[in-house]
């Protein structure tokens, strides 16, 4: 039973045309109202992850629930099919249950909060917002285990429910969830701060409602989101070609020595409809990196890649969605089945990006970007510390970004919006550890015309015992290059005893036992090079081994010939760049740094003193289920 | 004697006004800019000032200088050859920075990062390690560290920055590297961090003190010259520079602390908007400063501008207390566009400048600007003259605006109007992020309008925010000098202490920021001035346990002896309601603690404008065609300087002066007062009743 909206006024709103000019003013105070519910949840929230990391996303939707601005898409429509009660004035929802929103959010962690934004009556807009929990309880500290197999071990899941009913909190409900988490403190911090930032966008859109007119605020909304339909066609007729495209990325394990994973997806255009289609892509895990990817959310990635290449003015909205078709076949590491584990998405997640790299690219190779730091590696440490109280730390990592057509990726930079580093002093005066090292790894990142972004190495020296965890990829597939850019660096991670002893430690690991003095050395993976390494500057090669960047032995990859200290030997280096022109093969568009999976394994245990993961093994019951459901629906499953 | 001038030096012109101590009677004068030695203008200034009031430049005392030589070199990218040392493990603090991107999903695409201020090849690590509470983990390696600085002498540095993990505890190790450097580098300028910011978080703390390396040889150079320059013409002069935080320092201290003045210029509008105002009985202020490329805005509450503790210049923001002033890329030359794929009329951000300028100029500009816009709406008549003597030619710009409204299916006028109030509500969207988002209701708040562009925007922007009244200051182009002219000195000192409130009590924080106090002090007293003319001020920022937010709270001393931290925590409560509409049931955390201090400003009172009646026909110089909310009106034009106190100016109306232009919509009544500002206030004005706002939420 979808929710029964209840509203007073049932005088449906008019639509009237808005001259441009109020259309403009409109967007820009969506906008505005948009910023203002970062603001506001950035000031008060606990959790570092969305204080520090900025891990959450905000949104205002038209009454049919369409976003009109913000980053994820909407998934409002896909709420209300999922609620079976009333939505009323002043009632505030919340869920954590991915199955229940159809992946609008991707893992239990995220706490999505919804508001129906009443003037008068009646509905004249929807905000809302989800942010990242440091912790929902679970089996893990940080309640993203890397062996979970159903989401219930992730932690407590919160299917929707009406928090607040008619302005009236339900603490009863509340009580229940924070008493599942380990640090409740925080969850209710961060609960409260996403409650004010969905007020300030009511408050927001009444101000606006109030000014113009609620027919001019909901035609306004109308024609913004035909704006960006508008926009949206001419940029697909223009980039997607109507002959199929291809691109298959990998995960490289599952943290149960499986792996790696393939995500495949074919693009092509009919008419001007472009059509996403992951066919082929494996079955879903049965370890926690599933994806539950949403149609809509995809849509609006695809979307966002190609006006951030092609036409960055462009705003950003829902306007467009009929314009794009995503087929994902259910019972796939997209489309899990529940109760599937999901809390490990993060690699998925971020590896779609390196997808959408390689399809909209092949068509356009001049503004293809490199592969990238698609990921945002976890790094977890807990426990109690001599006074006896607990401590948990959640942070997020971050690497190199890849070369572009507009320049180099830089260093130990986030791809994700607006995420930043928490600072080490912070750390330090919070957590029992020391950061001995914060630097850059030389020569990590894809040498190419433009150069891919070194990976991050931080050194955490822990001052109590305690443990830690580890959530990363990349370790065993490279990011690769593009446009004859060569890959970036793998990852690793190395644990050094403060009893001399070293053990490297998989990429992705929890319950790992550290004792007061250990070191453990996380380096991140490089970004992948963009262009003819060949091409690039010698003089700028020549900077970068100045700072430090580059190696004066990695010069010799861009066929440039140095010293330590970044002088160039001219001669050297043409004779240098002479030689290695004469001796390669044609360009290629994607350099992965292997030519197959085969291949790689057999040097896996060589280069990365692990022994290759096993072939992926996969449910039965999943399969069965997925192949009744696609029967149903008339699709291909897995 | 006793005459102080307070110079302005913007991109054009040179501002300068000179005030009598005594009298308030005061001069004012406008001279090119010399970019290439501002020195230069500044002197022709006084030159020129000087004779207006026929003084001799020996009479006056004191020179009060807002300066933009920080802004510039920092935006031009041509400060010093920098050096860094950082500790073992963070040579790349600078580079990697906060990984942040900017631009949202997908950001990263078209995101070039900018170089770091300090090169990677002249940062060389210290062996050595403090820990986050201050104790020493690890002794510095003394050797290693010199022949490191041997090293980085050869890459030909100017100046030396030492920056070193938690020295903000502890800043033992950073004191001792400064020594062996000023050993090893002779004549080198070293700043340390735990000097110039010593407060928790690496990364600022880092570029913070860098770009006050980066900006400090040529702020010394253009302090001294300037100095120098100065003696020539008067004797005995004392030259102060004004900070960001609207207080002037003494030159030297600008000198060795420049990273203070990144705002400076800026800093000036606010203070005079704020001296006008106070003179015409308003306190509580938005200020709108707008200028060719952008608009500069500001928030006053209770006579106070609101500081906030970074500064921000281009893509470089440093820990800097600064006025908390918003710009955003709407001014003068601002062009319109229609982009082709969404058919949306946007203005700005890119700006036509000083040249070409507006197509009116008549310099080769034929892109559509606001100039252009308000030229076609009649708001700035063809009569008016900019800067002085510049022609404006009506006919360029209707063929400029008339692209946007073919474009847009507009006629000529409508175009103009919607490029009119395109530009006003980007203003908005400044103006409430120092309001709204503060927590502050702009309905209670007067809006006081500068620069040369300002006046023709204050009504509009009073009526979208209910800002009222609108004031129009005499002089709205030389409010920045008058502003130099009568500001205080002063003076901060900061250090981060980090403290549960459960770890400290109040006697340990009363002592803590009475130490600051002193230390503050002793600069000001350097200055001359009088402990007995000394105000301070006490501050200090704390957050919930766990936050990262950080509120700023004033304390008030005695009542912290009476009630202990109390006091502090209640206030905090109360901030965080206000601005997020939830406190909560946790302990509380010291970050910062800071005391202010500040001498007497000077206290000159304008002389009284002439009273009339409430009549202003006397100073109706002629009619114009103009199209105001969509419709064509007949507005009177008005000649400023015969304006009398009393006299009540009706919309719809234009008032002329030397130096910028006001429009009165209609509806609208323009109030000259005996100050000389004109409030505008609409017709059917009511004071609001203001509700205490609804508090909601969980607590």
């Amino acid at each position: 039973m979808p929710a029964t909206i209840v509203q007073r006024n049932k005088k449906p709103f008019t639509k009237m045309k808005v001259d441009t000019v109020t259309i403009d003013i409109i967007e820009s105070a969506l906008r505005n109202a948009r910023y203002e519910m970062d603001t506001v949840l950035f000031r008060t929230a606990m959790s570092p992850g969305i204080r520090e990391q900025h891990d959450e996303f905000p949104m205002i939707a038209n009454t049919e629930g369409k976003m009109v601005v913000g980053q994820f898409g909407s998934f409002i429509w896909g709420f209300m099919q999922g609620y079976d009660g009333t939505v009323e004035e002043g009632d505030i929802f919340l869920t954590s249950d991915p199955y229940s929103v159809n992946g609008a959010i991707s893992h239990a962690n995220d706490w999505l909060m919804l508001m129906p934004v009443y003037r008068g009556g009646r509905i004249i807009a929807w905000s809302a917002m989800f942010g990242h929990m440091t912790d929902v309880g679970g089996k893990v500290p940080g309640s993203l285990p890397t062996d979970g197999t159903t989401i219930y071990e992730d932690g407590i899941v919160v299917p929707p429910v009406k928090i607040y009913k008619g302005g009236e909190l339900n603490k009863d409900v509340l009580r229940v969830v924070l008493h599942n988490c380990r640090l409740p403190e925080w969850n209710l911090s961060d609960f409260n701060a996403i409650t004010a930032a969905l007020r300030t966008a009511a408050a927001r859109c009444i101000e606006i409602a109030e000014r113009f007119g609620d027919d001019v605020f909901y035609s306004a909304m109308d024609a913004m989101l035909e704006r960006n339909k508008r926009a949206m066609r001419a940029l697909i007729r223009q980039n997607v070609p109507e002959s199929k495209q291809y691109f298959e990325d990998y995960i490289c394990d599952d943290g149960l020595n499986m792996g790696p994973y393939r995500i495949k997806c074919s693009m092509w255009r009919e008419g001007d409809k472009c059509i996403f289609d992951f066919a082929g892509t494996d079955p879903q895990s049965i370890s926690s990196i599933n994806f539950l990817l949403n149609e809509e959310m995809f849509k609006m990635f695809a979307g966002i890649y190609m006006i951030m290449v092609f036409d960055p003015q462009i705003l950003f909205n829902d306007g467009f969605y009929d314009l794009m078709e995503v087929r994902i076949p259910p019972g796939t590491l997209l489309k899990p089945l529940k109760p599937a584990a999901l809390s490990c998405r993060t690699h998925a997640l971020g590896r779609i990006f390196d997808i959408l790299a390689g399809l909209l690219g092949q068509g356009n190779p001049d503004f293809m970007c490199g592969a990238g730091f698609s990921d945002s590696p976890h790094f977890m440490y807990s426990g109690y510390d001599k006074n006896g109280e607990w401590y948990q730390l959640y942070q997020i990592t971050f690497g190199g970004i890849p070369g572009k057509p507009f320049g180099d990726g830089p260093d130990g930079h986030s791809l994700w919006p607006s995420f930043t580093n928490v600072p080490n002093e912070f750390l330090e005066s919070y957590f029992p550890l020391r950061i001995d090292i914060y630097e850059t790894i030389a020569d990590t990142g894809g040498a190419g015309k433009n150069r891919g972004g070194n990976g991050l190495r931080i050194g955490y020296r822990f001052l109590e015992p305690g443990e830690i965890s580890i959530h990363d990829d990349r370790w065993l597939t490279y990011p690769w290059g593009a446009n004859g850019g060569e890959p970036g660096a793998r990852s690793r991670k190395l644990l050094q005893r403060s009893d001399g002893t070293e053990q490297l430690l998989p990429s992705k690991i929890d319950h790992v036992k550290v004792e007061a003095g250990d070191l453990l050395i996380a380096d991140t993976w490089g970004g992948g090079g963009w262009g003819d390494p060949l091409e690039r500057e010698a003089a700028k090669v020549g900077f970068d081994v100045a700072a430090g960047l580059v190696t004066a032995e990695g010069a010799k990859r861009y066929g440039v010939v140095c010293n330590a200290d970044g002088k160039i030997d001219e001669a050297a280096t043409g004779a240098l760049r002479v030689k290695m022109r004469a001796g390669r093969g044609p360009k290629k568009i994607f350099d992965r740094g292997f030519e197959t999976i085969d291949e790689l394994k057999g040097r896996c245990k060589a280069e990365t003193g692990f022994d290759p993961p096993g072939q992926p093994r996969f449910t039965k019951w999943a399969a069965v289920a997925a192949e009744a459901m696609a029967k149903k629906k008339g699709i291909k499953a897995a | 004697m006793s005459y102080r001038l307070g110079v302005d030096v913007g991109g054009t012109f040179t501002d300068l006004l000179l005030v009598h101590e005594k009298s308030g009677q005061t001069w004012s004068a406008k001279v090119p800019s010399t970019p290439a030695d501002q020195s230069v203008g500044v002197l022709s200034g006084i030159k020129r000032v000087c004779e207006r009031a026929g003084i001799d430049p020996k009479q006056i005392d004191h020179v009060m200088h807002g300066t933009t030589v920080a802004t510039n070199t920092v935006l031009t990218g041509t400060g010093a050859r920098c050096g860094l040392v950082t500790t073992k493990g963070y040579r790349q603090v600078l580079q990697i920075a906060r990984s942040y991107v900017p631009g949202g999903l997908g950001g990263w695409i078209i995101y070039n990062k900018s170089l770091p201020m300090a090169p990677l090849a002249c940062t060389i690590e210290a062996d050595e390690r403090v820990s986050a509470k201050g104790d020493v983990v690890r002794p510095l390696d003394e050797k290693a560290l010199r022949a490191s600085l041997k090293k980085l002498k050869l890459q030909k540095i100017e100046a030396l920055t030492v920056s070193l993990i938690n020295s903000f505890a502890n800043p033992a190790h950073e004191r001792r590297v400064r020594e062996i450097a000023l050993e090893e580098m002779p004549g080198t300028p070293v700043s340390i961090s735990s000097d110039v910011v010593p407060e928790m978080q690496e990364y600022e703390r880092t570029v913070t003190t860098v770009a006050n390396s980066y900006v400090r040889p040529r702020v010394d150079r253009y302090v001294r010259n300037l100095k120098t320059k100065l003696a020539g013409v008067a004797s005995d002069v004392k030259l102060h520079i004004l900070r960001s935080d609207g207080g002037l320092a003494s030159a030297s201290s600008a000198a060795e602390y420049p990273v203070n003045l990144l705002m400076s210029g800026p800093a000036g509008g606010v203070t005079g908007a704020l001296w006008v105002a106070v003179q015409a009985g308003f306190r509580n202020l938005l200020t709108v400063d707008v200028g060719g490329t952008s608009t500069d805005v500001a928030l006053i509450q209770g006579g106070q501008p609101r500081l906030r503790r970074e500064t921000t210049v281009g893509d470089v923001t440093v820990r800097a207390s600064s006025v908390d002033i918003r710009s955003v890329g709407a001014g003068g030359g601002s062009i319109a566009h229609v982009p082709e794929l969404t058919k949306a009329l946007r203005v700005g951000p890119q700006s036509a400048g000083a040249d070409p300028g507006p197509a009116a100029y008549n310099r080769g500009g034929t892109e559509p600007t606001v100039s252009d816009a308000n030229i076609v709406l009649g708001y700035l008549p063809e009569m008016q003259k900019l800067g002085g003597d510049m022609v404006l030619n009506r006919e360029l710009a209707q063929t400029a605006v008339k692209k946007v409204g073919d474009a847009l299916g507009l006629g000529v006028k409508q175009a103009a109007q919607g490029i009119y109030n395109i530009v006003n509500e980007n203003m908005v969207g400044a103006l409430r992020l120092v309001s709204v988002e503060q927590g502050y209701d702009p309905r209670d708040y007067a809006l006081i309008a500068f620069g040369g562009a300002g006046p023709l925007h204050a009504n509009a922007l009073s009526r979208l925010l209910g800002s009222w009244p609108s004031i129009i200051p005499p002089g709205p182009g030389v409010l920045c000098a008058l502003g130099d002219a009568t500001t205080a000195v002063r003076d901060e000192r900061a250090r981060t202490y980090v403290r549960k409130f459960s770890e400290t009590n109040g006697k340990e924080i009363d002592k803590i920021l009475k130490g600051l106090a002193a230390d503050a002090s002793k600069g000001l007293e350097v200055e001359g001035v009088k402990k007995s003319e000394i105000t301070t001020s006490y501050q200090v920022d704390l957050r919930y346990h766990g936050q990262g937010l950080r509120l700023t709270v004033e304390v008030n001393l005695a009542e912290l002896q009476k009630k202990g931290l109390k006091v502090i925590s209640d206030k905090f409560d109360e901030e965080h309601e206000r601005l997020f509409t939830f406190a909560l049931p946790l302990e509380h955390e010291l970050v910062t603690l800071r005391s202010a201090v500040q001498g007497q400003g000077i206290k000159i009172k304008r002389r009284p404008l002439a009273a009339g009646g409430g009549d202003p026909r006397a100073a109706a110089v002629g009619k114009q065609k103009a199209f105001m909310e969509g419709k064509d009106v007949i507005a009177v034009v008005y000649d400023r300087v015969k304006l009398k106190a009393g006299n009540k100016v009706r919309g719809p109306a234009i008032v002329m002066e030397m130096d910028s232009t006001s429009v009165i919509l209609p509806k609208h009544t323009g109030h000259v007062d005996k100050s000389g500002c004109i409030l505008i206030y609409p017709d059917n004005f009511k004071a609001p009743k203001r509700v205490a706002a609804k508090k909601s939420g969980h607590k």
